[in-house]
């Protein structure tokens, strides 16, 4: 639990400056009762439930006792640093296509949408009501082999890159990385495009004019001007990709082969299917560490502060 | 020359637009196979036109039943995540007390967390007290990992509000009965319902945190999943194709409602 605790409010709350009511010093104790204690039951309590499993011995068929047996950890990562690392990999790639892909969007909405922009915004929040895995299995269809996608992309030759790179292997996207960081890109878009449209509507116009009647070119007023103005976007909207990405595994399932497997999916398969709790603990245990502790140090490098 | 011009003052709209068809490339597919009459298990390879799937939506055996536990399970964790979490929005901008830091983290938390970690802690939760897994820890993990979303959502609304609406109503003699139903809750309404909605979808699209938690009930998700393995019948896409239209309509009416209060107020 440790982590936790100190884990830094990650999104600080604007100021409020409301002034102190006098009546009812009980009250939002009141308020706050019934849903602080379904977190602290139903989310915290798990925590410790889980960092305690993690350091337990035994059988299923013999119950577990805690032991204070540490080199599970280890055992854990040297077992499964590879998808780890590749959770790592594909999460971020997938958060730096998001952004290159998601912030013309975002810009489009923002600016240049005029009266069609409650439209887009419809186009872009309505996937979030239809199912994700639907739409995630409508990828099979688009990249399968020998479609008009996978030849397109033979005859432009990017498939022969991709190859050299690792990404693919032969004329397949299926169940290659491609095919998962694809899903994964393609996922977690909104999530991306929302935050970047926020805080670049909050972004004065007049801005860009005089930016322009200071002789900048539009190059330089997006570079000095509109991308450092929209970084609370930028940093919440990686954020908002990067951490549901390294924990997926529907992607990495349905759209990769076992050389894609992520943590996801050993956390999955160990906990549902081989039942060896106390690995399944661990890692997701690791995960969660080591997520808060690279979300910490990019907040902190990042240096923004109101994130929401 | 003019071509290259346009081109270039035209990028961004170009480059966006791009985005939003690889947003909606997947919901065409899904529509457009809504209509196949597939050879075999699996509907990933266009066959021929048939309506045989959107005349019978329930023609597959579980899918309906599946679907219909959804919509309960999404139904009482968005009424459960609401309540719960206006409620802490309300108290975490209208007072000062101890502890609002933590309370902010606690709330923060489960969004930043993978939910592949939540799913996970919750059952080893779940397995230690020996409950029952089925409908009952799916709406608990839901109101739970909703909540933090909802607080979210109302909070930006109620901090928007001017307290001076409801001291004047105050000082007009209403009491604090009156003056939370009267003028309160209607300002704070618009993010209360948005705070509902996010719940609603995310509830009902959930698929991590339910297959750790459901035991061998199967809600709409699962029954999705488990198709990707057997064999996905033509009716899935026809759900799937149904919900994006359903979903576009429910956006658009909200907003012509809000349209037209806004006229109503000019």
């Amino acid at each position: 639990m440790a982590t936790v605790t100190e884990a830094p409010p990650l999104a600080p709350t604007p100021e409020e400056p409301k002034p102190p009511r006098k009546r009812g010093r009980w009250t939002p104790y009141w308020l706050l009762l019934p849903g602080i204690l379904w977190l602290l039951v139903f989310f915290a309590m798990p925590m410790i439930y889980q960092a305690s499993t993690s350091v337990q011995t035994g059988s299923l068929e013999e119950g577990y006792k805690v032991t204070w047996h540490f080199a599970t950890y280890w055992d854990a990562l040297s077992e499964y640093y590879p998808q780890f690392l590749r959770s790592v990999l594909y999460a971020g790639s997938a958060t730096i296509l998001c952004l290159l892909l998601g912030y013309p969007l975002a810009y489009l909405i923002a600016f240049r949408a005029g009266r069609w922009r409650n439209l887009i915004m419809i186009l872009v929040i309505a996937p979030f009501f239809t199912s994700f895995l639907i739409r995630t299995l409508a990828w099979k269809t688009i990249l399968a082999d020998g479609g008009p996608v996978v030849g397109a992309l033979n005859t432009l030759h990017v498939l022969d890159v991709t190859s050299w790179l690792g990404m693919t292997e032969g004329d397949r996207v299926l169940a290659t990385p491609l095919a998962v960081v694809c899903g994964l890109t393609y996922n977690f878009l909104p999530f991306m495009v929302l935050p970047l449209y926020t805080s670049l509507e909050r972004i004065d116009p007049r801005l860009h004019e005089a930016a322009g009647d200071l002789y900048a070119r539009p190059v330089t007023t997006f570079r000095r001007v509109t991308f450092p103005l929209s970084m609370p976007g930028v940093v919440s909207g990686t954020l908002l990709t990067f951490i549901p990405a390294a924990g997926d595994y529907v992607n990495a399932d349905l759209l990769g082969s076992t050389d894609t497997r992520m943590v996801g999916n050993v956390i999955q398969t160990q906990f549902l299917r081989i039942l060896d709790y106390p690995t399944a603990a661990a890692l997701s245990f690791i995960l969660m560490a080591a997520i808060l502790v690279m979300v910490t140090l990019y907040i902190r490098r990042s240096g923004t502060e109101d994130l929401v | 020359m003019t071509v290259v011009n346009w081109l270039k003052r035209n990028l961004v709209v170009i480059a966006g637009l791009l985005t939003l068809a690889y947003l909606l490339l997947p919901n065409v597919i899904v529509t457009i196979f809504s209509f196949n009459k597939p050879k075999g298990r699996f509907n990933y390879q266009w066959q021929e036109f048939s309506t045989a799937a959107w005349r019978d939506p329930c023609g597959v055996s579980d899918m309906c039943g599946s679907l219909s536990l959804s919509l309960q399970i999404a139904f009482w964790a968005t009424v459960g995540a609401t309540l719960l979490g206006t409620m802490i929005a309300f108290a975490l901008v209208r007072y000062r007390f101890r502890a609002r830091g933590a309370v902010n983290s606690l709330i923060f938390l489960p969004m930043a967390m993978p939910e592949v970690v939540m799913a996970a802690s919750l059952l080893t939760l779940f397995l230690n007290l020996g409950a029952q897994l089925g409908f009952w820890t799916i709406l608990i993990a839901h109101i739970m990992f909703c909540l933090s979303f909802v607080v979210t959502a109302v909070k930006a609304r109620v901090m928007s509000m001017d307290p001076r609406l409801e001291q004047a109503a105050q000082d007009l003699y209403a009491g604090p009965v009156q003056t939370f139903v009267r003028v309160t809750l209607p300002i704070a309404a618009p993010g209360i319902a948005a705070g509902a909605m996010l719940a609603f979808a995310l509830s009902f699209d959930d698929f991590i945190i339910t297959n750790f938690n459901a035991g061998s009930t199967v809600t709409f998700p699962m029954f999705v999943w488990g198709s990707a393995q057997r064999g996905t019948p033509v009716q899935i896409n026809v759900i799937g194709t149904a919900m994006f239209i359903i979903a576009v309509l429910f956006v658009l009416a909200s907003m012509a409602i809000g349209n037209r209060r806004k006229k109503q107020k000019a």
